[in-house]
């Protein structure tokens, strides 16, 4: 079993998921930093200083609307990441929930779920997220609701599966002759047992969920302006190539290296957490 | 012998019919909960109430649900779409104009991916530098964690507009200098997984017995390297480029509207923006459709490559 303080030390050990989540952490004193800033030195229009390249004042350039990018970046990312956890804090309810109703009570209901589990994966990820934005009315919660559903079958899979190994387990056996009901049995014996896979395949997931949700804001099917995000300010970058390229170039770089930082911070987790987690299918896929 | 792998075969396909099912009734479902009356966005600004209704009739919307699904289920096994609410032409048709181009685009992308992930893979495995291992472990974190939108755009920004190598968009009747960015950037996070498995898989054997009895047999080492490491890293890299596949479909959404590459994933974001849902509805259809296929040989394909799971003895 591990205790907390190893999983930090050995956690905090590994140079490249320390570097990952300290990325992480710096985003986030960016956008406190940008809070506590006097308003007009944020991202305001200002048409006079519009498209200027990177410079000493404005270290990422300006857009078409003089607003400066390295703002507009920061509040990007802040908005990804915040979707990304929301999302996945959705997706894992879900799959926690009838993973273990499934693992647990066995029969027709683990049947139905895990058919459930298999339609969702029969779906190209990006393209069952796209079908339900095109129904869904825009939006924050309906993009929070999409990315949620798409993620909960293989949260789902590992919890039933480890599940399916505690339930046969000797101390759970004695509770359950000892007349413990199913309530304390699952809160108590088998859900304990969930928390450091289920933390696992939690992280592992970030990194994709923030790009599934950048990749349909890209499209013009995820946040929606003018509310920043990383995607969108790629797009609307598009037609500036030429003339102006850190349009495209720094929020792209910002959203790689916080991609890159949370995949980082999943493997991180997975080492020093469970080695040997079981791999379950569908959970290494990408979108 | 022979019976048994018809058997195998047999058991898979068995398995796929409730998720087709279950496949065809989401996107059912997906579709009756359009927000609003699908019938308005398909006559305009203009209408009557006689309009409404006869148009509601012809496309069978005032029938109960369990009618119209029951109706929907019996003209899919007859291959009848519907009709696309703009062009009016039946969705089939157009998955069939379109596809194609898709197919040629994720193909040329797992080729790609596989070609170039065992070379890579395969030459750190072999001149085992240490910086080669971490030069493709970096590689392989990055090319995960790029987004395939932003570095198609990298690769015009550089190919196209700096070094005017390649044309930037377009498909050009399919040829090699409009197929070779959109390609690339749809295999790239395929290719960097392909290569960390592959050197794996071909450390992992090098230190096998029957690899010792393989060079004790006389066998050159090039040989035993390429034969027997290959083999043990193709099922992990059969099982990636079947898992990716989903990728190559889902990602060709972005790839074809950045490249303006006329495949079947740009027209399914033309048509979402349009509102034309029987043509989102078809096309998503038979992408999750072609997916599954896709997995299915990638299922029996672990038999040809590993006879374990053929006969049901050990294996995955």
């Amino acid at each position: 079993m591990n205790s907390g303080g190893g999983f930090l030390r050995r956690f905090l050990g590994k140079r490249l998921a320390l570097a990952g989540l300290v990325f992480i952490l710096l985003v986030n004193a960016a956008v406190l930093a940008m809070v506590f800033s006097p308003p007009a030195e944020r991202d305001g229009i200002d048409l006079d200083n519009s498209l200027r390249p990177p410079s000493l004042g404005h270290p990422f350039g300006t857009d078409p609307f003089g607003r400066d990018v390295l703002s507009r970046t920061v509040r990007g990312s802040s908005t990804s990441l915040g979707v990304g956890f929301i999302a996945r804090t959705f997706s894992l309810v879900i799959g926690l929930v009838l993973g273990v109703a499934a693992g647990y009570f066995g029969g027709r209901l683990d049947s139905f779920v895990m058919r459930l589990a298999d339609i969702t994966f029969a779906f190209p990820t990006l393209l069952l997220l796209i079908a339900i934005m095109a129904v869904v009315d825009p939006g924050l919660p309906s993009l929070v609701l999409a990315l949620g559903i798409v993620g909960w079958a293989a949260i789902a899979r590992l919890v039933r599966a480890q599940v399916l190994i505690y339930r046969e387990r000797e101390f759970v056996q004695a509770a359950k002759a000892a007349g413990a009901g199913h309530k304390t049995i699952i809160f108590k014996h088998i859900l304990p047992q969930c928390i450091s896979p289920v933390i696992v395949v939690y992280s592992l997931g970030l990194g994709m969920t923030v790009m599934a949700e950048s990749s349909l804001s890209f499209l013009g099917l995820g946040i929606q302006p003018p509310a920043p995000s990383l995607g969108k300010m790629i797009s609307s970058g598009i037609v500036f190539m030429r003339t102006a390229p850190w349009l495209t170039l720094f929020p792209g770089l910002a959203l790689t290296l916080m991609v890159c930082s949370l995949n980082l911070v999943g493997d991180g987790v997975r080492d020093s957490l469970d080695p040997r987690l079981a791999v379950v299918r569908g959970a290494g896929r990408r979108l | 012998m022979i019976g048994a792998v018809l058997k195998f075969v047999l058991r898979r396909i068995l398995l796929l019919a409730p998720i087709l099912w279950g496949v065809v009734t989401v996107t059912f479902i997906l579709m009756y909960v359009i927000p609003g009356d699908p019938v308005l966005t398909l006559v305009g600004e203009r209408y009557d109430e006689e309009t409404l209704e006869e148009m509601r009739r012809e496309l069978g919307l005032d029938k109960p649900i369990p009618v119209q699904y029951f109706e929907y289920i019996t003209r899919l096994a007859r291959f009848d779409l519907g009709r696309s609410f703009v062009t009016g032409r039946p969705v089939t048709v157009s998955i069939m104009d379109r596809f194609p181009r898709t197919l040629l685009l994720a193909f040329s992308a797992m080729v790609i991916a596989v070609t170039a992930g065992l070379g890579i893979g395969g030459l750190a495995a072999w001149k085992r530098h240490p910086w080669l291992g971490h030069s493709l472990m970096t590689f392989s974190l990055v090319g995960v964690s790029i987004p395939v939108f932003w570095l198609g755009l990298l690769l015009i920004f550089l190919f196209s507009i700096k070094l005017s190598l390649l044309p930037p968009s377009g498909y050009g009747g399919g040829s090699l200098r409009y197929l070779i960015m959109p390609a690339v950037t749809l295999s790239f996070a395929s290719m960097a997984t392909v290569a960390r498995v592959t050197r794996s898989g071909f450390l992992d054997v090098l230190g096998e017995d029957y690899i010792r009895t393989a060079k004790a047999k006389g066998l050159g080492n090039a040989v035993v390297v390429a034969k027997h490491g290959l083999r043990n890293a193709l099922v992990p890299v059969i099982t990636i480029v079947g898992t990716d596949f989903g990728s190559y479909l889902g990602g060709s959404v972005l790839t074809e509207s950045i490249f303006g590459w006329p495949g079947l994933g740009r027209l399914i974001l033309q048509s979402v923006f349009k509102r034309d849902f029987p043509m989102i509805q078809g096309a998503i259809l038979f992408m999750a459709l072609v997916f599954v296929i896709v997995n299915l040989i990638v299922d029996l394909s672990y038999g040809l490559v590993d006879p374990r799971v053929r006969t049901g003895r050990g294996g995955q």
